[in-house]
């Protein structure tokens, strides 16, 4: 963005800032900022340092416009807290939320442009950016349900949600282990398991192989996540059944991709092989293994979320009293959104936190692959 | 399958000239009879090898020498068992190409380096001995000693990519060498290469093969560096592959790169050059 | 394994027609499944067949016991031909709007697909556009965008769809929403994977040329991106199908073949259920194919052969 424009911009921020000191917070009768002294102090230093991030030089520009932001968040937090604001949020409220976002935004792209020459602050920075981002998103969420008053009922705020979630550790807890441990890890374990086992019988005996991949490849694009009621209908409405499923959805993505990873081994490599009389299973485990390691990886991550959805889902079907996706569907009827949320929120953490421990095995076995070096 | 020890071969002994200066007979490292290759494929057949007759004696280095497609390549996976011919026999230091694989008689090198990118260089030349059954200690001597044959000393915790086209050549010549075969086939293992680094790898090829005493056969089509490095050259015609021309060299052992200006080489090279015309090498 | 101390040649290999060679793994492979199931079918079902004539005092030979589990009414395993005759039946002998159509059912259920999976492609398609011209937009957003997959959305799909109901989108939208969430994340990786594709010695010389980022967009990135887009649309459209499928289930829906699975599993209607499999599993295979036919004429179109 041209520097005049970036100048502009942080200095309409500024101004947008000194807004919430002159127009009137809120539609109700309330106090403004100039009776509020602490508040009306951040709001002017948040203004200032808008304005002198416009005029300095990059690193301390964008520390300015992060520091403002920062304390912008908060004057507006705390506003929230005001009864007479909440809910009813005018424009003396808005457009410092406003200039918040654009400064934020401007600080944000700012970040992405720099490229440090160190290994170490160049992965800081890769880091910091998308978690400043989803930090500022979090905010805005914030500011938006409980300034507009959106009824918890419908789309509860984070700070509800993750009130909600620390005040229930038993139930988060059981519901996890009864999801994720019992009914995707196993699933997950054993489907992925037999799949690699058959795809290195397919891959001894060409006929076999040649056979069962289309049908494989066929197979997993399937909405193989309808056979849940019959896995129920087999296997009871206890985790083995969504166990069931999971192993079914995890097999064939596993099948495919190491069979083509198994294949991936050149012709030079395989004569070289064939050159030192290598029996098959020693070519097994010193070639055509470490070359399928990239696919074998691949199949594991995309298996990762696929069983958990395939594990979720499988107890829309019918599961005991305990289970995240019953515990959706019970709370969603019930209209408790904050606890549907808080088991999303535990939901998502423990996808994440999963697939990241995957991607980091991928890593440490794997790094060899061009894919990686460039 | 128990492991079997490759043969073990020792320095070959000065050749023994026998009174009147004629040469005591060397064994036969590769004996190729009559043979041919035939490819069927969807439209008709291909004849790729005809009719090859080739001796090789222990201790030569034999450059195989055509145009793109003369079958040059073809008849050195046939002397390593990874083709089988459609006619005529071969015996691979007395024994068939198979039994010579399996009883690790051979070393290959690729026109690729063909190293494991997931392993260092070390255990990429300690790869071999790995699937031949040699114990932990003996590998690991053996790795260093062939390394520093090469020139590699120091680059052992390296992986392949942070290494030359040149130096991951010659990594895999260490790694072909590490098992100590008695047959080295190498096929165009310097094509990739520039030419500087080229002529350093022909100088160091040729004191390797003076100071192991191994039988080289060695695939080229570059006429410069088959002069230079064999003691036998054999010129083929393209497609179907034919010897056209067996030329016996003998530049002296410890030669180095300047000998490619004197009258010798450059007559050695028309002679080469004139066999490849012969068998319409030139022809479009 | 011996061998003659000399070694003599081989015959040259019989050479199968290419044909043959391709299909004929597959064609037995898929008879020997088959014949497997069948085998399963009679395992499964025998103990409830057993029990049935037991509990009517009727003789069996083991010949009536086989051929009962083959054609029960509730088996735990149907065999082929029940499925494919119930299948028959649910499209063939019902009018096409009469809800106890397949026809019907999967009709609901495809349009959802393709209304989600226009959106979702259409989305991802220019997230992709965005993320490849701006940088921020590839740091900031991306590594959410992959968290976001993480998220199994369809544990929300009953929130969504309680949401969009108390604001007054019913039906086909919320199904078509949930769908294009789920099937975007794939076109987006594929795209941007595309728009990066060119060597750098493409990049290099539009520089040399002057040309503007839309005229290296339009002339470069974008034709390089087709091929990644197809692969990522074929994989895109199978999602949508079960995310349309899957939104169905947590609020009782009437139509679509989510609800033709959720309603067997209550009646214990089984072979209905696997009836309405079938009937999603071809639908995943015509959807696949539509795309495979696209991706042939357009890739024919710029200059494949």
């Amino acid at each position: 963005m041209p520097a005049n424009w970036r100048r502009l911009a942080l200095l309409a921020a500024a101004i947008g800032m000194l807004a919430a000191a002159v127009l009137p917070l809120s539609s109700e009768p309330t106090a403004g900022l100039l009776s509020r002294p602490a508040l009306l102090a951040a709001t002017l230093l948040t203004a200032a340092l808008y304005a002198g991030a416009a005029f300095v030089a990059a690193p301390l520009s964008i520390a300015a416009s992060f520091g403002g932001v920062a304390l912008s968040c908060a004057v507006t937090l705390a506003l929230l807290r005001d009864a007479t604001i909440a809910g009813y949020a005018a424009w003396g409220f808005w457009l410092p939320v406003l200039a918040t976002w654009g400064a934020a935004w401007l600080g944000v792209a700012r970040l992405a442009a720099v490229k440090p020459h160190d290994k170490t602050a160049s992965r800081i920075v890769d880091l910091a950016i998308p978690l400043l981002f989803g930090a500022f998103i979090f905010y805005l969420w914030e500011v938006t349900v409980r300034g507009f008053g959106v009824p918890t009922v419908l789309f509860p705020a984070p700070s509800v949600i993750a009130i909600r979630f620390f005040a229930s550790p038993a139930v988060l807890w059981q519901d996890f282990v009864q999801t994720f441990v019992l009914g995707m890890l196993t699933g997950y374990v054993i489907g992925c398991g037999a799949g690699f086992l058959v795809a290195v019988l397919a891959h001894r005996y060409t006929f076999l192989g040649r056979g069962l991949l289309p049908i494989g490849n066929f197979v997993s694009a399937l909405p193989i996540v309808g056979i849940a009621p019959i896995m129920v209908m087999w296997f009871g409405f206890d985790w083995p059944s969504k166990a069931a499923v999971v192993v079914v959805i995890t097999f064939f993505p596993m099948l495919v991709n190491t069979l083509a990873g198994l294949n991936t081994a050149g012709h030079i490599e395989r004569d070289l092989m064939r050159s030192y009389g290598a029996g098959h299973r020693q070519t097994l485990q010193k070639l055509y293994l470490p070359a399928a390691m990239p696919f074998i990886f691949n199949a594991l991550k995309i298996n990762s979320t696929l069983a958990f959805i395939g594990a979720i889902v499988a107890e829309f079907f019918g599961t005991p009293t305990q289970g995240i996706g019953f515990r959706i569907s019970i709370e969603a009827g019930r209209m408790a959104l904050d606890m549907v949320w808080a088991e999303i929120a535990l939901a998502a953490i423990a996808g994440m936190a999963f697939y990241g421990f995957v991607a980091l095995a991928e890593r440490a076995t794997t790094f060899w692959h061009p894919s990686y070096r460039t | 399958m128990a492991s079997i020890r490759p043969f073990e071969h020792t320095t070959a002994p000065e050749a023994a000239t026998g009174e009147a200066g004629a040469p005591a007979a060397k064994a036969l490292t590769v004996d190729a009879r009559g043979v041919s290759l035939t490819f069927h494929t969807g439209d008709g057949e291909v004849q790729a090898l005809a009719n090859v007759d080739l001796q090789i004696s222990d201790g030569d280095f034999v450059s195989l020498i055509g145009p793109s497609g003369c079958g040059k390549t073809t008849l050195m996976r046939i002397i390593a068992d990874l083709q089988q011919p459609t006619a005529g026999t071969i015996l691979v230091n007395g024994v068939s190409p198979e039994q010579a694989r399996l009883a690790r008689h051979y070393g290959y090198i690729f026109q690729a380096p063909a190293l494991y990118p997931w392993r260092t260089i070390e255990r990429n030349v300690m790869l071999p001995l790995e699937i031949m059954g040699f114990d932990a200690k003996e590998r690991r001597a053996r790795m260093e000693r062939y390394l520093k044959l090469v020139n590699l000393s120091g680059f052992e915790r390296k992986f392949p990519w942070q290494l030359s086209g040149g130096m991951q050549q010659r990594a895999s010549i260490a790694r072909a060498l590490s098992f100590d075969p008695a047959l080295l086939l190498m096929d165009e293992p310097f094509g990739a290469l520039d030419e500087i680094v080229r002529d350093h790898l022909n100088e160091q090829l040729l004191r390797l093969w003076d100071q192991t005493g191994k039988t080289v056969v060695f695939v080229t089509h570059s006429i410069p560096e088959a002069v230079f490095l064999s003691s036998k050259i054999v010129v083929m015609s393209p497609r179907p592959g034919r010897i056209v021309d067996v030329i016996a060299c003998d530049f002296p052992r410890d030669r180095t790169l300047e000998i490619r200006e004197t009258p010798e080489f450059i007559k050695v090279a028309q002679r080469v050059r004139s066999g490849l015309r012969s068998g319409h090498s030139y022809d479009e | 394994m011996t061998s003659s101390t000399v070694s003599t040649a081989r015959p040259a290999e019989i050479a199968w027609h290419p044909a043959v060679g391709r299909y004929a793994p597959i064609v037995v492979i898929a008879l020997a499944l088959i014949a497997a199931w069948y085998i399963a079918a009679v395992l499964m079902n025998i103990n409830l067949v057993r029990n049935a004539f037991e509990r009517n005092e009727t003789p069996y030979t083991t010949a009536e016991l086989i051929a009962g589990t083959l054609n029960a009414e509730r088996p735990l395993l149907p065999a082929p031909h029940q499925i494919i005759e119930t299948f028959a039946d649910d499209v063939f002998d019902w009018p096409v709007t009469s809800p106890r159509s397949l026809v019907y059912h999967g009709w609901v259920t495809l349009s959802a697909t393709f209304l989600g999976f226009l959106l979702g492609a259409a989305f991802g398609i220019i997230l992709a556009v965005l993320i490849v011209h701006a940088r921020t937009l590839q740091k900031s957003l991306l590594p959410w965008i992959i968290c976001s997959q993480m998220v199994p959305i369809l544990a929300v799909a009953p929130i969504v769809i309680v949401v969009l109901g108390s604001i007054g989108l019913r039906g086909l939208l919320p199904k078509a929403i949930i769908s294009a969430y789920l099937c975007f994340f794939p076109v987006t990786i594929g795209v941007v994977k595309g728009l990066n594709s060119p060597d750098p010695i493409q990049r290099d010389l539009m520089r040399t040329w002057s040309a503007t980022p839309g005229q290296i967009f339009w002339k470069l990135r974008w034709p390089s991106a087709v091929p990644f887009l197809f692969t990522s649309l074929k994989v895109s459209i199978t999602i949508s199908l079960i995310g349309a499928i899957v939104a169905e289930l947590p609020t009782g829906a009437q139509a679509g073949i989510g609800a033709r699975l959720l309603a067997g599993s209550y009646y214990g209607q089984t072979i209905q259920i696997w009836a309405a499999l079938l009937a999603a599993s071809l639908l995943a295979a015509g959807l696949i194919g539509l795309i495979s036919l696209a991706e042939r004429s357009v890739a024919r179109l710029m200059g494949a052969h």
